[in-house]
């Protein structure tokens, strides 16, 4: 158990070693901070209420990022969007997360034609641009938020059983899986004790970037007009929404494109330092 | 002969997988698009489908074949898209295969331009970088990589747009779309911007793949020979360094050369240009079956086809992969 602690501790330690990998976790922090205000309506407006009297206003004291042509005010419904967002891009990584390592461990451990099966049909979704493959599964489901969510977690499953399966052919050959076998235990208890340990560092590691890229392709999907639809506000739609306005009101369009930028930078320093702080190879002391 | 011997002609396991590969993409493809819920006759004819009877109804479904089992239905667009046809529009009556001859030129062309762009760009930069890690230049070579990341090409288009037009009122995406043999200048100013867009989203990975690279290659020993020897250090970083970091540029061009196939859908539809990936838009709001299968069947083709040239193009390279 303390070995446990030490290791975890370890892992953190030099996690806050790492510059990128601190800012990173600020920035994303900051983001789910924000999301958590709007799921608690700790937002200055409501996201969809329309101030007449106020169309197109820039920002001031009482609307932080303006309005748009509806008078609503754009800081809340940019909260909100990164709400959607997150929520989208969280629902679809843990789906492909569970899927993915699940199909991946067990298709390296099993091996034969059950990971004959498995590499085909993850070579078939990696034959698709992700963001095509997304568009499609969509367009056939819906617009609501968990269609959003299950289209990019089946584009994401195929990456993670790679990455998954990878460590597991290495790790099955090697002598202590061979003599815990000899010893009599289960498949059960040496596929969560001495194989998923070695997977999961890679794993922590895609998460982060994964959910960076469910960021932009939920917003994608939503810009073209495929997600989240109007009046709800999503950050993708936002942004499609203030093209023909950002001429005379660009904040419409910068603030909810700096919150994407700005939590897909997050994501992937995390990513950055997670790499460098589970890798032993890669400390640098 | 026996099957085994067959399998170790050069080529022939490889055409194999990509044939099975192709095989499952159509099936999945074709089973995705048919779970959509309002078929394809509600799209074609609108509101209009509640004046028709159920008599009319029952007979379209009948003309357009999709009556049948949905084995049939495969069947026939199997054959329909092996014959070159690609099906047919419900709509318009237009064959798929006409649509994608003007629209599918319009996406390679953006998709090179975006390619080339993004290597020499990618390249470049990573070069820059990696000269001397851990100074203001690598720091600010590596941001533009961040940035490029993670700003969406959605917005980074749309910003263009929005600064193009109205501050410099110069926008030669409103007019009509020019192939390069109608008015190549006028062609060469359409695809500009959005290659441009593109061709950032590329640099991205290129770049850090190309600095990580080429900071693993100035540690082996042939560079310090080569700078012992005397040769020109200009000579050195192309000719030792670059050469032989090219392997893991070449493999992330590849892989990006295909997602631009996926970015194109978003930058064609701001750009207003009649390629591929509008045409896939386009046929997903109306719902042509028809049309959005065969497209995307078409571009996972092209996709396909790109790893196995990223293969080929590895061995061009690098001789001693050889296997």
């Amino acid at each position: 158990m303390r070995n446990k602690e030490e290791k975890a501790k370890g892992a953190l330690h030099y996690y806050l070693q790492s510059t990128s990998g601190v800012v990173g976790a600020v920035l994303v922090l900051i983001m789910v901070i924000v999301a958590i205000c709007s799921i608690f309506g700790f937002t200055p407006y409501d996201p969809v209420e329309q101030h007449i009297e106020d169309i197109l206003q820039g920002p001031s004291a009482h609307f932080w990022f303006g309005t748009d042509e509806f008078g609503r005010d754009v800081f809340s419904r940019t909260l909100e969007g990164m709400r959607r967002s997150l929520t989208v891009s969280i629902t679809a990584v843990s789906l492909a997360a569970t899927l993915g390592v699940s199909f991946g461990i067990l298709a390296g451990y099993v091996g034969k034609w059950f990971d004959q099966l498995v590499t085909r049909v993850s070579d078939v979704f990696f034959a698709f641009p992700a963001i095509l493959l997304a568009l499609a599964i969509v367009a056939s489901l819906g617009n609501d938020w968990y269609d959003t969510a299950l289209a990019i977690g089946v584009v994401y499953t195929p990456i993670f059983i790679r990455v998954a399966r990878g460590p597991v052919l290495t790790v099955k050959e090697m002598d202590y899986i061979k003599i815990s076998r000899v010893l009599g235990f289960s498949s059960f208890r040496i596929l969560r004790k001495h194989i998923f340990p070695n997977v999961f560092a890679p794993i922590v590691v895609q998460v982060a970037l994964s959910l960076s890229w469910a960021i932009l392709t939920e917003s994608g999907l939503s810009f073209l007009g495929l997600g989240t639809q109007p009046p709800t506000p999503s950050l993708g739609l936002m942004v499609s929404e203030a093209q023909p306005l950002a001429a005379f009101a660009w904040w419409t369009l910068v603030f909810p494109s700096l919150f994407i930028t700005i939590v897909v930078v997050g994501l992937n320093l995390v990513g950055d330092g997670l790499r460098d702080a589970l890798d032993p190879a890669r400390r640098s002391s | 002969m026996n099957f085994r011997k067959v399998l170790k002609f050069p080529g022939v396991s490889r055409t194999l997988s990509v044939l099975t590969t192709l095989f499952g993409i159509s099936v999945f493809v074709f089973l995705v698009l048919r779970v959509i819920p309002g078929d394809s006759i509600t799209g074609a004819f609108g509101i209009e489908t509640g004046a028709l009877t159920p008599q009319q109804i029952a007979e379209l479904r009948v003309y357009y074949g999709i009556d049948k089992s949905l084995f049939m239905q495969y069947i026939s667009w199997m054959q329909s898209f092996l014959s070159g046809k690609f099906g047919f529009a419900y709509s318009t009556g237009v064959s798929v295969s006409t649509l994608t001859k003007s629209s599918l030129p319009v996406t390679i062309e953006l998709a090179i331009i975006g390619t080339v762009l993004g290597v020499i760009l990618g390249i470049a930069i990573g070069m820059f970088s990696a000269k001397k890690p851990g100074s203001t230049r690598d720091f600010a070579g590596q941001l533009f990589g961040l940035l490029a990341l993670a700003i969406p090409g959605f917005v980074l288009s749309t910003g263009i747009v929005t600064i193009m037009a109205n501050k410099f009122h110069y926008f030669p995406n409103g007019y009509e779309y020019m192939t390069p043999w109608e008015n190549p200048w006028m062609n060469f100013q359409q695809m500009m911007f959005p290659g441009l867009v593109l061709g950032i989203a590329v640099a991205a990975p290129v770049m850090r793949t190309t600095r990580s690279a080429l900071l693993e290659t100035v540690d082996k020993d042939f560079v310090r020979t080569a700078h012992g020897k005397g040769v020109p250090n200009n000579k050195v970083q192309f000719r030792h360094i670059l050469r032989n970091s090219l392997i893991p540029i070449v493999t992330m061009t590849g892989i990006q050369f295909g997602y631009l196939l996926g970015g194109a859908v978003i930058v064609e539809k701001i750009f207003a240009l009649p390629g591929m990936g509008r045409q896939i838009l386009d046929a997903i709001m109306k719902r042509e079956y028809a049309t959005v299968q065969s497209s995307i069947m078409i571009f996972a083709i092209m996709f396909v086809l790109i790893n196995v040239a990223t293969d080929i193009v590895y061995r061009k390279i690098d001789p001693r992969i050889l296997k």
